[in-house]
């Protein structure tokens, strides 16, 4: 029973994330856009997206940080890596480059394809296609984390 | 720097951020994980047993918020998507490989990293924000896209 109800809490986070990601106004690429584009008309609204959601974190991790099981049970999966590596920097650069290109993160590139747009889903597609290349030919930086 | 008060969102994009950050935090606390996106859905591709379902459901709950959002809250998602076919696939590919590389996207290493205080969530927000800004600035006026 309580594995249904897991189930249906991760669902009902998922629903919370999109509805933080469309309120935010992060669901829209355009919007991505104009934040990155400093050089043009700025909107600078990202960064009041990454403030309420920063407080809101680091009040809340702080609190969970000793925790040594989940509420829905399992131990809790989380980082423990501090080494700054190059497949960080250079993985996040790439990332990076993308995001700038079309506007889309993981995210709101799966909300958009929820509101029905067919380049969200042909976006999705080609993500999943870099991520196996990267499993594929580049997993050799794998290190448990 | 002019910033484009038209499209500036300050409130919404707020509450909107604490949204996502109040998302992050339930989900540690009651599943023991990192709200990152991109693990979440990489790891739907080589899927190990009974490590899956809670993966769809809650790519599942992302898909269903715009409907639930019109449903409920009488919202609907902006989407408007500039990029041309060819940018977004390889947005896409660039966007997978980088996050599967570089271990995060903007939720994991963005708004759960940056929350936890971790180096190298830090570093990688940096690196993926510079790249973001670079290439937009690129296509946009050196390019001229």
């Amino acid at each position: 029973m309580k594995k249904h109800f897991g189930l249906f809490s991760q669902y009902l986070i998922g629903v919370l994330f999109g509805l933080g990601l469309i309120i935010s106004g992060m669901s829209n690429p355009q919007k991505i856009l104009g934040f990155l584009d400093l050089a043009g008309l700025w909107d600078p609204s990202l960064i009041f997206v990454m403030l309420g959601a920063v407080l809101v974190g680091l009040g809340g991790f702080y609190v969970v940080r000793k925790r040594t099981e989940a509420f829905f049970g399992g131990a809790m999966h989380l980082p423990k890596r501090r080494d700054i590596t190059k497949p960080l920097i250079i993985g996040s650069l790439i990332f990076g480059a993308g995001w700038g290109i079309a506007g889309f993160c993981p995210g709101p590139a799966i909300v958009a394809l929820g509101a029905g747009h067919l380049k969200a889903f042909v976006f999705l597609v080609a993500m999943l296609a870099g991520m196996e290349i990267c499993e594929r030919f580049f997993s050799a930086h794998k290190k448990p984390i | 720097m002019h910033i484009d008060w038209l499209t500036f969102t300050p409130i919404p994009s707020l509450l909107g951020g604490v949204i996502l950050g109040v998302a992050a935090v339930l989900y540690v606390l009651l599943h023991g994980r990192i709200l990152g996106i991109s693990g979440i859905v990489s790891g739907l591709m080589h899927p190990i047993q009974g490590d899956r379902a809670w993966r769809i459901v809650l790519v599942l709950g992302l898909l269903t918020a715009p409907l639930l959002a019109a449903l409920f809250f009488e919202i609907r998602p902006i989407v408007q998507i500039d990029a041309d076919w060819f940018a977004v696939i390889l947005a896409g590919l660039l966007v997978g490989f980088g996050s599967q590389y570089g271990s995060g996207c903007t939720s994991g290493h963005g708004i759960c990293g940056l929350s936890r205080l971790s180096p190298r969530s830090l570093v990688a927000t940096l690196s993926f924000m510079v790249a973001g800004f670079l290439t937009v600035f690129v296509l946009r006026y050196v390019i001229g896209l």
